[in-house]
């Protein structure tokens, strides 16, 4: 079979030849197969997948954060409780997934390794906004598989080395790229979270307050929408949290995520509106 | 009709043979190492833009001698072939051994059908669990494969060079002792004539420079001093999660250079200076 990777056989000359610095065009030219976008399905079908929800994201003082509640969704049956949604794109940028969890999973698998190639090849880090168009591409790609219901709108978060801050980018189903303001959401219970977010966000956050107003929005939106999962203490199972910085992307742990949580469902528990 | 000249096929293959090996004696050496906690590589290379040595994945690399555009175009089908074989099985699934097989059959196709042989020579090396684990593969010009122990010279007198390593390199060294070593045969080899004088010297290299390892004539061995900004160095760091693949220069690689200085191995973090994530200078670091 040309051009499979055996470790007895002669590089192809694909391999060889001086193309791009991009994995993806590389694997589009040598096996179609494995980009999410070499597949198509029939005309008119539609598949009932699992669906991730809610992502949110906002800048604070020295960077941004982005969080993600644990529930995957088929239908109104709840897919799973623990899913991750938010993933470490690079060591300075993060994206998390909303739409059909199996191609949102392999669409990040492959961007992550399209910005790692891309450093091995040039011996450069992409700039930020290269970064974000080059998510955008891979999502137009997606679109014939969007529009038979196997969507994919990823929100991008990193810190730009330029200009030493952070910054959001958020998508649209056809690989449409925006700059967000202060704090974006997306996914299904991303209207609650972005109430919650107009409200509770402003300049210049610490990091500390910037984790709590995520947590706090996140729970907004499971308060109000069925399929995003509010933090389950039986379980122990908290969002995912993740921060951006010049220090570079990581994920918040459990023991500062527990006592936020904690902060947050006691503070509800006598004020269930979450009047201020 | 003209009738094709009969060349028998060991003097053809003598013919490329010679030919790749006196382009590789051209150039400056690189050194392979292993050491405490990882393999260090170790490149005469002035140039900051120009690299010899370069990450291919998570616990591999890739070093080379001889022609920079021969050796660019595998340095990239290497880190290709990676980033593909993990992408469609797992990142656990690549292997340096099987990137070497797959550079020895390219390689050694061109050796035999080609217009001209690769002028170069190739290291992958793979950084195991301990010193035991780790794997140095050398890939000549004809495709040739050898697995080394420990240590590996390439490029102009890499026999002289091979030889002195063996007597001053032992398992275990720490990096700042395992770097001066290979400095100090670096320097301590006769350079090729590219070193002494830039790349016209082809026609110094007769077949008598080409037999005892590319040496100039003899008398020309001077020991030269070759401080941090004359050498590309990198390591692969056997501690580190993930990409293990660092390179060091700047303040750091003197401190590591140095006799009198303390530091011995690299700080496993060094983010107070943002940047390409694989560099290590130590520049806002005090010393460990």
């Amino acid at each position: 079979m040309p051009g499979r990777p055996s470790p007895a056989r002669r590089l192809d000359d694909a391999y060889l030849s001086t193309g791009s610095s991009s994995f993806a065009e590389f694997v589009g030219s040598i096996r179609p197969e494995l980009l999410p976008s070499g597949r198509a399905l029939p005309a008119g079908a539609s598949i009932d997948a699992p669906h991730g929800t809610t992502i949110v994201s906002l800048l604070h003082e020295s960077g941004v954060i982005m969080a993600g509640d644990r529930r995957a969704t088929m239908g109104n049956i709840i897919a799973n409780r623990d899913m991750e949604k938010v993933f470490l794109a690079d060591d300075y940028s993060v994206v998390g997934i909303a739409g059909t969890a199996g191609i949102a999973i392999e669409l990040v698998r492959l961007y992550q390794v399209e910005l790692e190639h891309y450093e091995k090849i040039e011996g450069a880090i992409m700039s930020l906004e290269g970064k974000a168009n080059r998510l955008a591409s891979m999502i137009r790609g997606n679109l014939g598989l969007a529009m038979q219901g196997l969507t994919v709108v990823p929100t991008y978060a990193g810190f730009d080395l330029e200009s030493a801050r952070g910054r959001i980018y958020s998508y649209d189903v056809t690989g449409g790229c925006y700059v967000e303001g202060g704090h974006h959401s997306t996914g299904s219970g991303s209207l609650f979270a972005r109430g919650a977010l107009k409200k509770l966000w402003r300049p210049g956050l610490s990091e500390q307050d910037a984790v709590h107003v995520a947590i706090e929005a996140l729970y907004d939106a499971a308060d109000d929408d069925s399929a995003t999962g509010g933090p389950d203490l039986g379980r122990r199972i908290w969002p995912t949290v993740s921060v951006v910085d010049v220090e570079g992307a990581r994920f918040v742990g459990d023991a500062v995520l527990e006592e936020h949580v904690a902060q947050v469902v006691a503070a509800r528990r006598d004020n269930p509106g979450g009047a201020r | 009709m003209s009738m094709p000249y009969y060349v028998p096929p060991e003097q053809l293959m003598k013919d490329r043979a010679d030919f790749a090996r006196k382009g590789i004696a051209r150039g400056r050496s690189v050194i392979v190492l292993g050491y405490d906690k990882g393999i260090a590589f170790v490149a005469e290379n002035p140039s900051r833009a120009l690299h010899k040595v370069s990450e291919i994945y998570d616990r591999i690399a890739f070093a080379a001698v001889g022609r920079y555009n021969e050796f660019e175009s595998l340095r990239v089908a290497g880190i290709r072939y990676a980033d593909l074989r993990g992408y469609s099985y797992d990142r656990a699934d690549v292997t340096a051994r099987a990137l070497a097989n797959s550079y020895a059959q390219t390689i050694g196709a061109v050796f035999t059908q080609e217009q001209k042989p690769f002028e170069i020579e190739i290291v992958v090396a793979e950084v195991g669990a301990s010193s035991a684990d780790d794997q140095i593969f050398r890939l000549t010009y004809d495709g040739s494969v050898a697995d080394e122990q420990g240590f590996v010279a390439m490029g102009g007198a890499s026999d002289q060079a091979e030889e002195r390593l063996g007597g001053l390199w032992h398992p275990g060294m720490p990096l700042g002792e395992a770097l001066r070593v290979a400095v100090d045969v670096l320097g301590s080899a006769a350079s090729g004539p590219a070193a002494n004088g830039g790349g016209a010297a082809v026609a110094a290299v007769g077949t008598a420079g080409v037999a005892n390892g590319g040496a100039p004539s003899a008398g020309t061995a001077v020991r030269r001093d070759l401080d941090a900004s004359m050498l590309e160095v990198a390591v692969l760091d056997r501690d580190r999660p993930r990409r293990t693949f660092r390179r060091i220069a700047g303040p750091l690689l003197e401190r590591l250079l140095s006799d009198a200085d303390p530091t011995t191995n690299a700080p496993t973090t060094d983010e107070q200076h943002p940047g390409h994530p694989d560099l290590l200078t130590g520049e806002l670091q005090p010393p460990d």
